[in-house]
Order: C-alpha cells, then structure tokens, then sequence
C-alpha cells in the first residue's frame, strides 16, 4: 500500500507540473489522440510527453524491474481485443485512468465522476466476465 | 519549453505507474475483483494522485494563466451525454479484459513484454479508426 501511495503522489505531482507549466491536462488517451490527428503546432510537446512515458519505462526496467513483473496468463488475442476496446472507448468517452480518473476527479468535475464511475464499473463487469469464461483472473 | 515539460511530466508519471502497480495486469485486474481476491492496493495509486492534484490545482487555478502558455486549456463541459457514458464502458471493458490502461500501455513498452505490443497497437489502430468514423458521424 505504501508503493501505491508514493506511486499516486508522484502522478499527482507530475499532472500539476503540467498543468502549472503547459495549462495542460495530463490525459494519456487525450494526448495520444491528439499524436493521431495532429492541429498544427499542437505535436511536439504531445510526442515529448510520449517520449517521458517511454524513457520513464526505462528507468523502471533499470531501477524497479519488479514493476514489469506480469503474473496474469499471456493470450495475444485477449490484449487485442482490450487493445482496441480501450482505442475505441477513451476516445468516445474523452479520457481515461488518467484524464478522467485522476485529473477530472481532482477538479470535482461532475463529467469525470460519472465516466470514472462507469470505467470502474465495466471493469469489475469485465473480470467477472472473463473469469467466468476462462476460469481464473 | 513546453516539449521540456511534457518530457519531464512523463517521465515522473511512468516511474509513479510502475511505482504504484499499475503496470502490473495482475495487480490491476486484482483491484476490479472486487468479489474474488480482491487486491485493494490501487485505491492507494487514485487517492495519492487525487490528493496531491486536488491540492495543487486549488492553488494553480487560481493563477490568470499557466507559466509557459497565455490561457489554460481545462475541459469546460458539464453536460452528460451518451457518448461519455458508452466510452467509458467500452473502456472499462477493455481496462478489466486485458489490465491495461493507455498510460501503462506505453511505459510498459520499455518492458519488451510482448503483451504491450499487443495492447498498443490495436489501440492506437481503434483511435485512429474512430477519428476517420467520428468525423462522419459527429462532423
């Protein structure tokens, strides 16, 4: 729990810097939406941010192997099919985990309350679905 | 500067993923189990980050504009509507199916773990094909 709590603040703490610096919002699906089908003059800093995510990756691999550690069965078809659920659903819904879960709920919007409620939800219906259909978690 | 920024801001936000559990399917499948062996850790990654934004932001809004930019670029909408409903269900599917949410997705490229590569690239491929139907469908 205690990983998981310095883990939060340091999200906390990065969505602020961004929203300090840039007046930016730090939501993945959001940014990476915004790589897909680029405004003029509104890239750089998005594949920057990419860049962050994927240098910070490193350092976890470097520092923290633990965390990439993967204890759930590995079907090429099931990451497919969340793959593009997830593609689709954060671009319909305007955000995800991040976005709406943490930057939203931080800014009490109610938009965000209800998409987190929702996401939350259909996760919980997702697991028991695919336990069901494939015996375990 | 603000490419800067952006750099920094992702590198602190995937160290705090990998930090927290989330770039661990296990661990995020094991939160939404809520009626098997639950795993309640993550409510620890949200309320950390929501505690540590909502503070920040209280001040930061207070502020006419951000440091590096003339206006900030907050979402202004109230409104519910379907279309954030149904998304937000789809994406949940998805998050509970595969234990991946965009942000993990990415940094978890850097593992070399196969299912990564599996998860970004369909969906990048479902962002992108819903940008070309969006544009048909809500102009």
């Amino acid at each position: 729990m205690t990983y998981a709590i310095i883990g939060g603040v340091l999200i906390g703490f990065a969505v602020s810097i961004m929203l300090l610096f840039n007046g930016r919002v730090t939501g993945i699906s959001g940014i990476l939406g915004g790589v897909i089908s680029p405004r003029r003059g509104d890239i750089l800093w998005r594949l920057f941010f990419i860049l962050g995510l994927v240098f910070g990756g490193f350092l976890i691999r470097l520092f923290h192997p633990e965390s990439f550690i993967q204890l759930t069965p590995y079907n090429v078809s099931d990451y497919v099919i969340a793959g593009v659920l997830v593609g689709i659903g954060t671009l319909l819904g305007n955000g995800c985990t991040s976005g709406h879960g943490v930057c939203g709920i931080s800014r009490m919007s109610t938009r965000s309350l209800v998409a987190t409620g929702t996401f939350i939800f259909f996760g919980v219906l997702s697991v028991l679905l695919y336990k069901w259909l494939r015996g375990g978690v | 500067m603000k490419s800067l920024t952006a750099f920094i801001v992702g590198v602190i936000f995937a160290v705090g993923l990998g930090i927290g559990g989330m770039t661990q399917t296990h661990v995020v499948k094991g939160f939404l189990d809520i009626f098997g062996d639950w795993n309640y850790a993550l409510i620890g990654v949200m309320a950390g980050a929501i505690t540590t934004h909502g503070i920040f932001y209280y001040f930061i809004k207070k502020r006419e504009s951000p440091l590096l930019d003339v206006e900030f670029h907050l979402p202004i909408r109230h409104d519910l509507d379907k279309r954030l409903i149904v998304g937000a269900a789809l994406f949940g599917l998805g998050w509970g199916w595969g234990g991946i949410c965009p942000g993990p997705g990415i940094v978890g490229i850097s593992s070399f773990d196969p299912r990564f590569f599996w998860f970004v690239g369909p969906m990048l491929a479902g962002m992108a094909v819903f940008k070309v139907v969006e544009k048909k469908i809500f102009g």
